[in-house]
């Protein structure tokens, strides 16, 4: 419970998302499932509703659909079929969707999202598949709109939770965490500008006033582009509802939740649709598709195929492998990253320098070229080296930057380039010794200045290490420059 | 030689053996048309120049010794709710009056594929909806037997077309009977093959669970000769049976000296009980299954119980799936716009206005009614537990018995404009044939006699599940033996 005044209140809110699938074709015709192609050219009779078309069922949609249920631990529905949602608009070229009404897909599953270090459970209500609809442009027109049926037909999945969370937080996580999901799965990008996960939080609050529950009513909010639009929509409505509240008194009833849209600019909800009402969609079987039983062996087969889950894996990839919460989405986030870490691994890197190495150097070189470290034309037996060769000496940290770098230009075995090009570093006390020797022979007053003590002491310090580095073209070993340095300077 | 007096079979024939050439053929058929259609109204659009150019370009193939297929060279008409790429293809409905599919039906393209050779688009009720073509917005076709009287519908068009010999030919649809009921009111055959048979792809949907495209043709070989060409497996139509669920069969085998010894036939009791069955009509069906006993079948006494339920399950169910297949005529993409509307309501709802017929108004606002909110369970869902129990006194029957004859309508066709006042009336004369549309079930019809007014008379033959083959089978044993198939109107002699 939190408080607000002299209320007290519990904020409600459940999610229903919209995602894009990654097929190459449409849900229900051949043409290609593409992102931002000229108007109107990825189209065909069927996805422009052409009179005397038919669907005709997109398997590989259904199959995504199927692995997004199990990650989500969901029922599978013995038997379920297509039905059409009747209604006029002019981005639906059959003035009806193809979705899926009382039997869909999937069911009751549930999916885990860290909230404060923990993990909490959201519940799952439903799953279902639906073609998307056409796309309308209104800017620069006047009383005209422009329709683009590229996107009329695309596959998408629907997904309802029961109102399981609890703050802007969690809804934050929530959504953060599925998009980690569908992309881990491959079975969606899962990019909220491109419109490839669309999230519409359904919001309402419980509050209590001298003793007595009020529920607000429900709104349902539109139009967010961003997880962070998601949470500072979410924040907006729990304030503005309890402003409501507190002016009105309005509580829940049959018939009143409205529905509001984002406007970034404002930062606010804007009242889009009062009193949502029912609207007769007239659901009916859509006689055109045959319904579909998921056999038991294909169900188990794509079960059988799951990752380990993002949420999990993160978990695991801190506990076993030191990560800290900050950095592990640099290495778990991508799945093909973390596989190319676990490889790595597995052909011998210690644990704490590759780890090192993943969120320094290879990061950035990924970021640079914008794609995931996994991406990057090393493979993880070279990677695995190179961590190695840190943890034995043979280079230090800054040596191994600049042999990464050269691994990206050259396909070639890190120890070869350190040989090469003389990186290797130098170890051997006694050389280290004579150059320490020449450094302080050659700097009396900093000799002096690091002998005193506070801020002249760390500097002057510094300066000598810096430059036994130099003399050595910085392949000393910093560690044994460090402890010779010291004892010098303190038998000085 | 009076190529109007030509079967289908004969005039293939005769194309591939080069004693008559396409050109010639397709010229005639032109010629016809030009000369009678304007009596009969059967065609919307003729495809002069692009049938011509077909026809020359057949018989370009053929003179280079190559096989343009089956039906090399033969005229179709094709009723006009059927896409025909880049031709007007209207439904009869001022909403399509000037539209031209993108694209072909799946089953022109197999015609083609088959050399045939496409003159024109029939008419017929707007989007099918009728029994009559009265409801065509579009123009009126008339019975060649009788000028004043209907053809029957909605295929009326392509009944007429056959019937009056413009083509050999034709095709058209069945939801409820619109191919088997103008069959047997213009006196020719008619098939409504099974559910699934032929593909429904670029066939304007009426009702979608219940529709079939079928042919139209003057004696059973031509009506084998013709499905032979248009079944089959289409991928873009998932309602389109696939070879491992029921293999497209040989329709030519066994057609000639039909054997039905043995066969039973069924009679449902429910059928001739009917208050509204014409003693005409009652006693030439009757003679045609004496005929079909006297080529060695017997006859059984079946029941279909719940034949009385069987046209307001229809009505409900079609017009369901009409209301939901037609809400795409908008005004938005394609067809007529209603000039200067205020917003997009008005745009929706003065295009659909002043396009739509009144029986499709009347349909889609039944439709829309059964599927709403309060009602669906009363209507739509009850309709189809319904349907259910009438496909399961189909089984049961099947399982008696290997076809079930009945007449086709309880009455010759009637004068144009006498049941235009009564929808219902018109809507209860499809009790015969309607349950094979909800059963899924094949129905052949085949001219039995004439009344005494001189109209023809139609016999149904119904069959199980894909079992064409018999019920063809039972049609040409039946034409093996009387000749009120070889009967044609004046016209067609003209």
């Amino acid at each position: 419970m939190q408080s607000s005044g002299n209320l007290q209140y519990r904020v409600i809110v459940g999610m229903e998302i919209h995602i894009h699938l990654a097929t190459e074709s449409k849900m229900f015709c051949p043409c290609p499932n593409r992102f931002g192609d000229e108007p109107n050219s990825n189209v065909c009779p069927v996805c422009l509703g052409s009179p005397g078309v038919l669907p005709v069922m997109n398997r590989r949609a259904v199959e995504y659909a199927l692995r997004t249920a199990l990650a989500l631990k969901c029922e599978i529905a013995a038997f379920t079929k297509w039905d059409r949602k009747n209604y006029y608009y002019p981005d639906l070229p059959k003035n009806y969707q193809i979705s899926q009404y009382d039997l869909p897909l999937a069911q009751h599953g549930v999916m885990e999202i860290p909230v404060d270090g923990q993990l909490k459970t959201v519940r799952i209500r439903r799953l279902h598949l639906e073609e998307d609809a056409a796309k309308l442009l209104h800017e620069g027109l006047v009383a005209a709109s422009h329709v683009d049926l590229n996107r009329a037909g695309t596959p998408l999945m629907e997904i309802v939770t029961e109102p399981d969370l609890a703050s802007a937080d969690e809804a934050h996580a929530f959504g953060s965490e599925l998009r980690s999901l569908v992309r881990y799965l491959g079975v969606s990008e899962a990019n909220m500008q491109q419109g490839q996960m669309r999230l519409e939080p359904n919001v309402n609050l419980a509050i209590v006033r001298d003793g007595q529950e009020y529920r607000t009513p429900i709104a349902e909010v539109k139009n967010l582009g961003s997880l962070r639009a998601l949470q500072r929509a979410v924040e907006f409505e729990v304030q503005r509802q309890l402003d409501e509240f507190e002016r009105t008194g309005a509580t829940m009833q049959m018939g009143n939740k409205s529905t509001r849209g984002w406007d970034e600019g404002r930062g606010a909800t804007v009242l889009q649709r009062e009193k949502e009402e029912a609207h007769d969609y007239r659901y009916f079987p859509d006689p055109d598709l045959a319904p579909v039983t998921p056999e038991p062996v294909w169900i188990e087969q794509v079960r059988s195929e799951l990752p380990e889950l993002p949420v999990h894996r993160r978990r695991r990839f801190v506990e076993q492998f030191g990560f800290s919460e900050k950095d592990v989405g640099t290495v778990v986030d991508d799945r093909a990253t973390a596989d190319l870490f676990e490889r790595a691994l597995a052909a011998g890197a210690p644990v704490r320098n590759l780890a090192n190495q993943f969120i320094s150097f290879w990061a950035m070189h990924a970021n640079q070229r914008g794609v995931p470290i996994a991406e990057l034309p090393v493979p993880a037996e070279r990677m695995a080296t190179l961590a190695a060769m840190v943890e034995q000496g043979t280079v230090n940290a800054t040596t191994a930057a600049a042999i990464a770098e050269k691994m990206l230009a050259e396909d070639t075995d890190p120890q070869a380039i350190a040989e090469r090009e003389n990186l290797v570093q130098v170890s051997d006390s006694s050389e280290i010794e004579k150059l320490v020797d020449e450094v302080l022979a050659a700097n009396p007053q900093a000799v002096a200045d690091a002998s005193s003590e506070g801020k002249k002491q760390k500097k002057a310090f510094g300066f000598l290490t810096g430059q036994v580095m130099q003399k050595s073209r910085g392949q000393a070993n910093p560690k044994i420059v460090n402890e010779l340095l010291q004892k010098k300077l303190r038998s000085s | 030689m009076d190529l109007s007096q030509l079967t289908a079979k004969q005039i293939v024939s005769r194309i591939k053996s080069r004693e008559l050439s396409a050109t010639e053929v397709i010229k005639h058929t032109l010629d016809r048309i030009e000369r009678l259609d304007g009596q009969v109204g059967a065609f919307l659009s003729v495809h002069r120049e692009q049938a011509a150019a077909r026809a020359r370009a057949i018989d370009d193939r053929l003179a280079a010794g190559d096989d343009p297929g089956p039906l090399a060279g033969l005229p179709v008409a094709v009723k006009d709710n059927i896409c025909t790429r880049g031709a007007r293809t209207t439904c009869a409905s001022h909403i399509l009056e000037h539209y031209q599919p993108p694209y072909d039906a799946g089953v022109v393209e197999r015609l083609e594929a088959a050399g045939a050779v496409i003159v024109g688009k029939t008419n017929l009720d707007e989007f099918a909806m009728g029994s009559t073509t009265e409801n065509s917005g579009l123009g009126q076709t008339r019975n060649p037997w009788e000028l004043d009287h209907v053809p029957g519908g909605s295929s009326g068009g392509s009944a007429a077309a056959v019937a009056a010999r413009l083509t050999s030919v034709s095709l058209g649809s069945d939801t409820g009977g619109s191919i088997r009921q103008p069959a047997g009111f213009c006196g020719v055959c008619g098939l409504k093959p099974t559910y699934g048979r032929v593909s429904r792809y670029g066939l304007v949907a009426f009702g979608s669970s219940l529709d079939q495209i079928g042919p139209f043709a003057t004696d059973v070989h031509d009506i084998a000769l013709l499905l032979s060409a248009i079944a089959g497996h289409d991928e873009r139509d998932s309602t389109s049976v696939p070879p491992t669920m029921a293999a497209t069969p040989d329709f030519l085998a066994g057609l000639d000296n039909a054997d039905i010894k043995g066969l039973k036939v069924g009679l449902p009791k429910e059928y001739y009980g009917q208050a509204g069955l014409d003693a005409e009509v009652s006693h030439a069906v009757g003679e045609a299954i004496e005929q079909i006993k006297a080529a060695g079948a017997e006859t059984v006494e079946v029941s279909l119980p719940h034949t009385d339920y069987a046209v307001a399950c229809y009505y409900l169910i079609a017009t369901a799936e009409a209301s939901s297949n037609l809400a795409r005529y908008d005004g938005v993409h394609y067809g007529y716009r209603t000039p200067s509307p205020s917003d997009l309501i008005d745009l929706y709802s003065r295009s659909r206005a002043e396009a739509f017929g009144d029986e499709v108004k009347r349909r889609i606002m039944l439709g829309t009614y059964v599927l709403s909110a309060g009602y669906y369970e009363a209507y739509y869902l009850k309709a189809l537990k319904v349907r259910t129990l009438i496909k399961r006194d189909f089984e049961r029957a099947f399982g008696e018995v290997d076809v079930i004859c009945s007449p086709v309508s309880p009455t010759p066709a009637f004068r144009i404009g006498e049941t235009v006042d009564d929808p219902l009336a018109m809507y209860l004369s499809d009790i015969y044939t309607i349950s094979a549309n909800l059963a899924a079930i094949p129905g052949l019809s085949v001219p039995c006699g004439l009344s005494r007014a001189g109209l023809p008379i139609g016999l149904q033959i119904l069959g199980r599940h894909f079992d064409e083959p018999t019920v063809l089978r039972v049609g040409a044993a039946y034409q093996a033996r009387t000749d009120h198939h070889r009967q044609r109107p004046p016209i067609a002699s003209a």
